[in-house]
């Protein structure tokens, strides 16, 4: 137990050691633990982070969405006003179209009256005449009676 | 207890405190002492043979695990080994933050070396006092040494060379960095001007004097004695050994208390030595304490 050199090269193996210590253990271990600690505080900034945006993302889909549902309402009501407006216009053009062929039928259904009247009245004329004809034959000179016979057949 | 049966209890606990010296015999030149009377007039320029052996295997034990940590260190998923590496970094790092309050990278990594060094040189005291010496003294035998004659302590910090010598170093860097931050003038100045101010000169140095001396005494001490009574009572019980078989038994179950109990002394003394050296070095780079 007596204190001799071993003092000193006590004294110098542990210089020595503390001195590879410090240079070769100590930096490397710490430095490690360091990047761990921010990679994980990164992490965790991240993680935040994305909740953050699905929340957002989450919103911002609700508005679409509902955006989405306004715009096709419009577009059904918008459908719906057109149709109703293609089938007013339909009936519009449906009615007046038969109103056409109405006129039409009428005018012609005149004109074949008429037409028919003419010809009728034409062979009244006719048969008047000619039964007029044949009870005056002796009596009545054509020629001067003419005008009598047409008035007549004017009135008819 | 091979040996002791042809020595008296004093020899054997007087054969267990003896270091193996090598040194400078004043009559018969370089050998190893054969006695501690011949290790005593060695004189200074002898050297523990045992202690060095010890200590710098340990010391490199350290170094080696660390230094092979430190190289495949990865701020991914830690292995088992470097998790523990880990936990003792960090357990280091979190005491010189709390009572480290200066900048200075060096003492982190002299508190871990102090911490691993000074639990490793301790805990060869767990191993029974017996088994290296033993084997030790059989195998200089071989080479035709005297079995009795041949000395080893296997725990370096039961050797106050180990102990003061680390305090002795701690106490130099807090002289160094003491006139380092406060300069020359600033470092007499808390020697001689306080607590009594500029009058009471001598009374402040012979108080700031015996304080500032006492820091790598109690330092040191400390370690040692705790470390020599453990020893010690090892070397108490291992005697009981030879006794019969009751005081055998008994000598088995208090030699594993006393071991389970020295497991705390060990660890709270490389901790008290690395705490104490933390706050040495920080009042050393403080202006006021």
């Amino acid at each position: 137990m007596n204190i001799n050199l071993t003092l000193f090269a006590q004294m110098i193996t542990f210089a020595v050691f503390v001195g590879f210590c410090m240079k070769y253990i100590w930096p490397p271990i710490v430095n490690a633990l360091a990047e761990r600690k921010a990679k994980i505080s990164e992490g965790l900034a991240a993680a935040e982070r994305g909740h953050q945006e699905k929340a957002l993302g989450e919103q911002r889909a609700l508005e679409l969405l509902k955006d989405a549902k306004a715009s096709a309402a419009e577009v059904v009501t918008q459908a719906q006003k057109r149709a109703t407006d293609i089938i007013e216009e339909a009936k519009v053009d449906a009615r007046s179209e038969g109103d056409r062929l109405v006129a039409a039928a009428q005018a012609e259904i005149e004109r074949e009256t008429n037409r028919a009247r003419e010809e009728l009245r034409e062979k009244v004329a006719l048969l008047a005449m000619a039964a007029a004809e044949k009870i005056l034959q002796k009596e009545i000179d054509v020629r001067t009676h003419r005008s009598i016979v047409d008035d007549f057949a004017k009135q008819l | 207890m091979a040996s002791s049966e042809t020595l008296t209890s004093q020899e054997y606990i007087q054969h267990h405190l003896t270091n193996l010296t090598l040194g400078w015999h004043p009559e018969h030149g370089l050998q190893f002492a054969h006695d501690s009377a011949d290790a005593a007039q060695m004189g200074f320029w002898a050297i523990n043979v045992d202690t060095m052996f010890f200590s710098i295997l340990l010391g490199s034990l350290f170094i080696w695990f660390f230094k092979g940590v430190a190289e495949r260190v990865t701020a991914g998923v830690p292995g088992a080994a470097q998790n523990f590496v880990e936990w003792i970094v960090d357990f280091v790092e979190e005491n010189v933050r709390g009572s480290f309050s200066g900048k200075n990278p060096m003492v982190a990594p002299l508190a871990l070396t102090i911490f691993v060094w000074v639990f490793l040189m301790n805990l060869m005291d767990l191993i029974p006092v017996d088994l290296i010496p033993h084997l030790f003294a059989q195998l200089m035998a071989v080479f035709g040494a005297d079995p009795h004659h041949v000395y080893l302590k296997v725990v370096p910090t039961t050797d106050p060379n180990a102990t003061f010598g680390m305090a002795l170093a701690v106490f130099f860097m807090v002289l160094y960095y003491s006139i380092k931050m406060k300069g020359v003038g600033g470092f007499l100045g808390e020697l001689t001007l306080q607590p009594f101010g500029k009058w009471g000169m001598p009374a402040n140095l012979i108080l700031e004097g015996i304080s500032l001396l006492s820091k790598p005494v109690s330092l040191a001490l400390r370690l040692f004695g705790n470390l020599y009574a453990g020893e010690m009572i090892f070397i108490l019980i291992a005697l009981l050994y030879g006794g019969g078989v009751v005081l055998a038994t008994t000598a088995g179950v208090l030699q594993f208390v006393w071991a389970v109990f020295h497991i705390l002394i060990i660890t709270l003394q490389a901790f008290i030595f690395m705490v104490l050296t933390i706050v040495y070095l920080d009042m050393a780079h403080q202006e006021h304490h």
